[in-house]
């Protein structure tokens, strides 16, 4: 599981999802594993400001990757030199000329940490009860013992 | 805006307009339906432009192709009348484009030679450009509509050809040349054509619930969305000793799947989860009544009922203190199986309903399959939601059921709350910038053997997990 989806789950048992300490889940004997793709610029640009920014610097800091800057990304920090490409533009004289978007630093940062980086094996680990889901060849399980549903 | 011929393929009719429309509407595109009938593959649409018509169809799974349309009669002379009516103003754009001619029988054909003979009928358009069977430029295509069995057509239409409809995706997912499948996958047609209805999309991030095999999310991935899934039964996600297929052997499962279309980089993964103690956050985050959700859509076949075991977590009977010990004792122990109890399938697709309303962004679909009756042939209610709008009801009619696809919207919380913008969410930001282009962070961004490598010196290499057993 990519690391992304880390940022949309919270413990499974009702009444500990109403408890902030539930969330972010936090990554336990995590093995990772990268997948390489694509950067998808026009994905980033959506899913920015549905990320909760401080809880994916905690996950990337308990996993112990570089750490993120504190204030978030804005969508305007995804790509190289927005500036630049309008000044050829004005120069050129073309009217809406198709820019080939180039994705900045923090762009691939992002598409590295959420998009190729992956728990394989390892936990999900409740912060408000404690409660240890497994993770099992990239899938984690969520399913709740008889006494905690 | 100029009139199109949309050649729409005879199969799933119910679908076809919802389809048209869906895909109008991701494309930002204004269609109007000039004549459309349930038992006729010809549909009159009007479109701003080629472009335009080029965008809604090029996607579609229960069209073939479209056409700008130059004329239309019931009979020949009628047809050639209509043309020079409507389209002489364009004839001379092609004069001298390479070109070819193409005449399409709907249930009727005509020989070769009464082929050539309407072909040549055509010849006032003058057109002096080479006939090319391969890489015309430009195609002109003749279509004729017979009732069944009926030796002479009802109507002609006369259309230059736009663009190809996105069909040939059905072939390209079909179940047989498929990886890995389950003896619930839905077929691929379908599959694709629930992804168009919800709106999967480059940019995307869309969700199936009940993913079984992972149909819906590669159709959704095929579509360019970024996708996830969830099912109760891990077996189905892992594959192992899951698949429909005789004789398969190896690793069979979801992930294959993505690998083989090449859509691994779309996949983020999948959970075992239940859909009634879903880990999904559904806990305001703002504050405020309105749910700010964060999937763009959500595509799902629930299970239908008791025949094929509709479970959710829990135990039929309330347990009582003993029962509770045992399973607070024993349910890290391998093999382990938590406790499931049947539920009512209307209660499922209530919970789906509210999860949506939660979780989708504003105009955001949820598309959703459901038989029309259940296991006692009574017929079921289309559930409703107060922040979901229905868009359109689409029935695949069996011998003895059927079942419909439901598609709704997201609709805009009633009371604006100010949306708190992501800017002002962190307090402790204190101008204390993290390193960023420490030796680590570098070399993490370079891959993971550098990761690997300097996990181990910086002795924060966490513990790998050693393949525990299988718990679902
Ligand atoms: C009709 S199948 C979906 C098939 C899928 N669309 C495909 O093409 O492979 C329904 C799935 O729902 C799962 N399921 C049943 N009850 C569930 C629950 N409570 N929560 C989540 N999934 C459940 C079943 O394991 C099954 O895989
Ligand atoms: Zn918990």
């Amino acid at each position: 599981m990519k690391l992304l989806t880390l940022n949309f789950l919270t413990c499974a048992i009702k009444t500990c999802k109403t408890s902030p300490a539930s969330f972010p889940l936090h990554p336990r004997d995590a093995e990772l594993e990268i997948i390489e793709s694509e950067i998808n610029l026009p994905f980033l640009r959506n899913i920015l400001p549905r990320l909760m920014w401080e809880e994916i610097r905690v996950i990337a800091s308990e996993l112990g990757l570089p750490s993120l800057p504190t204030t978030p990304p804005t969508r305007e920090d995804l790509v190289e030199g927005a500036s630049q490409a309008q000044a050829t533009e004005q120069a050129e004289g073309e009217a809406v000329a198709e820019v080939e978007e180039v994705p900045s630093q923090t762009a691939k940062d992002l598409h590295r940490i959420l998009l190729e980086t992956g728990i394989k094996e390892g936990k999900l680990v409740c912060g408000n009860c404690a409660h240890e889901y497994k993770v099992m060849e990239g899938v984690a399980n969520f399913l709740l013992p008889g006494h905690l549903v | 805006m100029p009139e199109y011929l949309v050649r729409l393929v005879q199969v799933h009719e119910s679908f076809r307009k919802a389809e048209l429309l869906a895909l109008a509407e991701l494309g930002g595109v204004d269609i109007d339906f000039i004549h459309y009938k349930e038992d006729s593959p010809f549909a009159v649409v009007k479109l701003p432009s080629d472009l335009a018509a080029k965008k809604v169809v090029s996607r579609s799974i229960l069209s073939q192709g479209v056409y700008e349309l130059w004329g239309q009669g019931s009979t020949y002379k009628e047809l050639h009348e209509s043309i020079k009516a409507h389209s002489s103003s364009r004839w001379s754009r092609y004069e001298m484009a390479p070109f070819r001619f193409v005449l399409d029988g709907y249930r009727g054909a005509k020989s070769q030679t009464e082929q050539l003979e309407i072909i040549n009928s055509f010849s006032y358009l003058g057109f002096k450009g080479p006939i090319r069977m391969r890489d015309a430029e430009q195609t002109f295509h003749v279509f004729e509509d017979y009732d069944d069995k009926a030796k002479t057509p009802k109507s002609l239409y006369f259309g230059r050809f736009v663009a190809l409809s996105g069909r040939d995706a059905k072939t390209i997912y079909d179940l047989k040349k498929r990886h890995y499948i389950s003896t619930t996958s839905m077929d691929a047609e379908l599959a694709l054509l629930t992804a168009n209805m919800a709106l999967a999309a480059p940019g995307k991030l869309f969700y199936d619930p009940f993913m079984g095999a992972g149909g819906f999310p590669l159709a959704c991935a095929h579509y360019g969305a970024i996708v996830c899934g969830s099912d109760i039964d891990g077996r189905s996600i892992r594959g192992t000793g899951g698949s429909a297929r005789k004789g398969q052997t190896g690793k069979m499962d979801v992930q294959g799947n993505f690998k083989q279309y090449k859509l691994e980089g779309q996949y983020l993964g999948a959970l075992v989860s239940d859909v009634t103690n879903s880990p999904f956050r559904t806990v305001q985050t703002q504050g405020g009544p309105c749910h700010e959700g964060y999937l763009d859509g959500i595509v799902c076949d629930p299970p239908y009922g008791i025949r094929e075991g509709l479970k959710v977590l829990g135990s039929r009977d309330q347990l009582n203190a003993t029962e509770l010990a045992t399973h607070l004792e024993r349910f890290q122990e391998e093999g382990y199986i938590p406790p499931k109890r049947a539920y009512s399938f209307t209660a499922i697709l209530d919970d789906v309903m509210a999860f949506a309303a939660t979780t989708l962004v504003v105009g955001g679909r949820l598309s959703m399959w459901m038989p029309t009756a259940n296991d006692e042939d009574i017929e079921l209610a289309v559930p409703t939601h107060g922040s979901l709008e229905m868009v359109s009801i689409c029935v695949q009619p069996f011998n003895k059921w059927s079942r419909r696809l439901l598609t709704y919207r997201k609709v805009a919380c009633e009371q604006a709350v100010a949306a708190g913008s992501g800017a002002a969410r962190d307090p402790y930001a204190k101008g204390v910038k993290a390193d960023e282009l420490n030796d680590f962070r570098r070399k993490y961004f370079q891959g993971f053997k550098e990761l690997e490598r300097q996990r181990g010196e910086d002795g924060i290499r966490a513990a790998a997990g050693d393949g525990q057993g299988e718990d679902d």
